[in-house]
């Protein structure tokens, strides 16, 4: 079994394993949160770890396929997540709820994937380092914009100000978002399933996107620009189209986690969080993506495990990620991994061999 | 054509070439880095299956000559036409689309690509798919997919690299990769391709197969060929227009046997004949 899932192509292998390790663990763990037998605070990240694996999943896209370094992620999560929030709210209780979420999930990508358009076309011209500076300043522009944004909502429509509740000029109607005390009253109306669904939907687009002719051609452009340029293919279209898709991605995932609370500030969504994912990112495999899935997984549960640890947890959890990412480079890690794998495989043989021998004597 | 007769690279357009127009040509092309003039006054035309070439000592500026004609540098002075058409302001991208396709002195693979998806992407604007297709894999996109597999495992047939089509390119040994980049150059599928220093670290039975296979690509696709090379026993036997290049200026076109016996390369490569070396 072990062969024939190394003998398939690469686009097969990629979603066998992903979308099965996505559904393994919700045949897992949506009969224990339905049972009940989840810890609070365990089913509390469910929803969290969903979103924080779609963002890790999209910055991928763009870090480890497209090859450009943002350190602006969590930018994106922010712009879905109030945009997300402010729809849910203005549709109103009358809507059904799963309405509300996936409208107020697509509200949130199509607002962050403008905000790619926006910041890629001047971005995507330039290089390296400056990229990352250019990402981050990015970041912290809009976590400043929303700290000062007021948005109310009343029959009239929406109500935008920038300084205060009450030039809203609204005289009935709900105020969603309240400038530095962020969005308040969203309902909460995220679910695990959602956040299955999402990060199914998520693998789906992008595993599709990099096995194409556009995954191509973004490939060839982290690969070897001048190359790519030489065989006809024009480098801005495609870097902004993984931009943009990672853009999108990223703002349904905060859409989602926004509506897993009933209020969310935008500090939330800072530099911290930005690194925080490429960690994830980078722990998990450039261009892979079911080790970005295991290590967002487990790196956000770390900090929780390691609670009994007090107020040494952070310590722990960052000695803890210098090893891992030591471990992963070290040659003895490899050595190690390939062990492993012959340590299988032998057992794999040996059973075929067995078969085969028991058939024999038969 | 009238032109042609003016163009003072006319001896080297080859007979079957003649009433036709080039498929490239330069005018007067030039470019300054800073004060430096790194080519300066070149005018050349390559006939539609002529297989050109442009040598010269090192330094000469033959690769900032490949450069100005994809456009990877804008020239300072002159014109570029491409079958007749001008490439002034069209990006490197675009002037690929319009048929030039080149291959590096410095190996410049998608090395941790496949093959050939290196293919593929040479294929890239020759089969379309629609973004829609790309995201979900469905709306006609088995279809293209069938398509760029069958013509990128066609094309490395032709240079007997089927079998490899699956191996990642960084890993496949040296000649191979030289194979593979004019491979997905051709794949673009051009007028003229631009061979920097093909036979560059190759042996001579390589050579010998490489010679053979230049020949092959005109003959098969009936474009033209320009190549960069310092492998001369290469350049004089296929070469049906030579253009020497020294300091960034002509200093000689015409035939192979042209060529050789010209002075004034031969001086630009072996250098001055001293007054004391006659009686030495």
């Amino acid at each position: 079994m072990l062969k024939k899932f190394k003998n398939l192509s690469d686009y097969a292998r990629t979603s066998v394993s992903t979308y099965g390790i996505v559904l393994l663990a919700f045949a897992v763990i949506f009969p224990l949160q339905q049972a009940g037998m989840l810890s609070y605070s365990l089913s509390g990240m469910l929803v969290p770890i969903c979103a924080y694996i779609v963002m890790a999943i999209s910055l991928n896209l763009t870090v480890g396929v497209l090859g450009e370094l943002s350190l602006g992620h969590a930018g994106f999560m922010s712009v879905g997540a109030f945009s997300g929030a402010v729809a849910a709210v203005s549709l109103g209780n009358g809507v059904p709820d799963v309405v509300r979420l996936i409208i107020g999930i697509v509200i949130g990508g199509i607002l962050a994937g403008i905000a790619g358009l926006l910041i890629g076309i001047p971005v995507l011209r330039l290089k390296g380092d400056y990229l990352a500076i250019v990402t981050l300043a990015f970041g912290e522009i809009i976590k400043n914009i929303v700290n000062c944004l007021y948005i109310g909502v009343d029959k009239k429509g929406l109500h935008f100000s920038m300084t205060d509740v009450a030039s809203l000029n609204m005289t009935d109607g709900t105020v969603i978002l309240k400038g530095p005390q962020g969005a308040v009253g969203i309902p909460k109306i995220a679910s695990f399933v959602a956040g299955i669904v999402l990060i199914l939907v998520t693998l789906f687009i992008v595993i599709n996107l990099v096995h194409s002719r556009t995954g191509r051609a973004i490939k060839a452009i982290r690969n070897n620009q001048i190359a790519a340029e030489s065989v006809g293919i024009g480098v801005t279209k495609y870097k902004l189209t993984a931009f943009i898709t990672s853009a999108a991605l990223a703002g349904m995932a905060g859409a989602m986690y926004a509506m897993n609370y009933s209020s969310i500030v935008a500090k939330k969504f800072d530099f911290n969080t930005s690194i925080l994912i490429l960690v994830f990112v980078v722990l998990g495999g450039m261009g892979k993506f079911f080790g970005t899935i295991i290590a967002t997984t487990v790196l956000y549960m770390l900090p929780e495990i390691f609670r009994e640890f007090g107020e040494y947890r952070m310590l722990i959890y960052a000695v803890v990620l210098v090893i891992v990412m030591l471990a992963k480079n070290s040659s003895g890690a490899k050595v190690l991994k390939d062990k492993i794998a012959d340590f299988v495989k032998n057992i794999f043989a040996k059973r075929k061999k067995e078969k085969a021998g028991g058939a024999g004597n038969e | 054509m009238s032109k042609m007769v003016e163009m003072p690279s006319r001896s080297i357009v080859p007979e079957r070439d003649v009433d036709k127009t080039p498929i490239l040509e330069a005018h007067h092309l030039g470019i300054d880095f800073g004060g430096l003039t790194a080519v300066d006054d070149l005018t050349l035309a390559v006939g539609r299956t002529e297989i050109g070439g442009l040598i010269g000592p090192n330094g000469a500026g033959k690769t900032t000559v490949f450069n100005l004609l994809t456009n990877v540098y804008a020239p300072t002075r002159g014109t570029i036409l491409l079958d007749g058409k001008t490439t002034a302001g069209k990006t490197t991208a675009q002037v690929n689309r319009m048929g030039i396709a080149r291959t590096f002195q410095n190996i410049r693979l998608f090395s941790d690509m496949s093959v050939i998806d290196n293919v593929k992407v040479g294929l890239h604007n020759q089969i379309k798919e629609s973004l829609v297709s790309n995201f979900t894999h469905s709306f006609g996109f088995k279809k293209a997919e069938k398509k760029f597999t069958e013509r990128a495992l066609e094309l490395l047939d032709f240079f007997k690299m089927a079998d490899m089509a699956n191996e990642e390119a960084g890993s496949l040994p040296y000649g191979a990769q030289r194979r593979l980049e004019i491979v997905r150059a051709l794949a673009t599928n051009p007028g003229i391709i631009l061979l920097d220093e093909p036979a560059a670290g190759m042996n001579p039975s390589e050579t010998a197969e490489l010679m053979n296979n230049i020949r092959r690509i005109r003959d098969t696709f009936n474009i033209a060929i320009l190549l960069i090379e310092h492998d001369m026993n290469l350049v004089m036997n296929i070469c049906e227009g030579i253009c020497v290049l020294d300091h960034g200026k002509v200093i000689a076109k015409g035939t192979p046997d042209e060529i050789k016996s010209n002075p004034k390369v031969i001086e630009a490569y072996l250098g001055k004949k001293r007054e004391g070396d006659n009686n030495a």
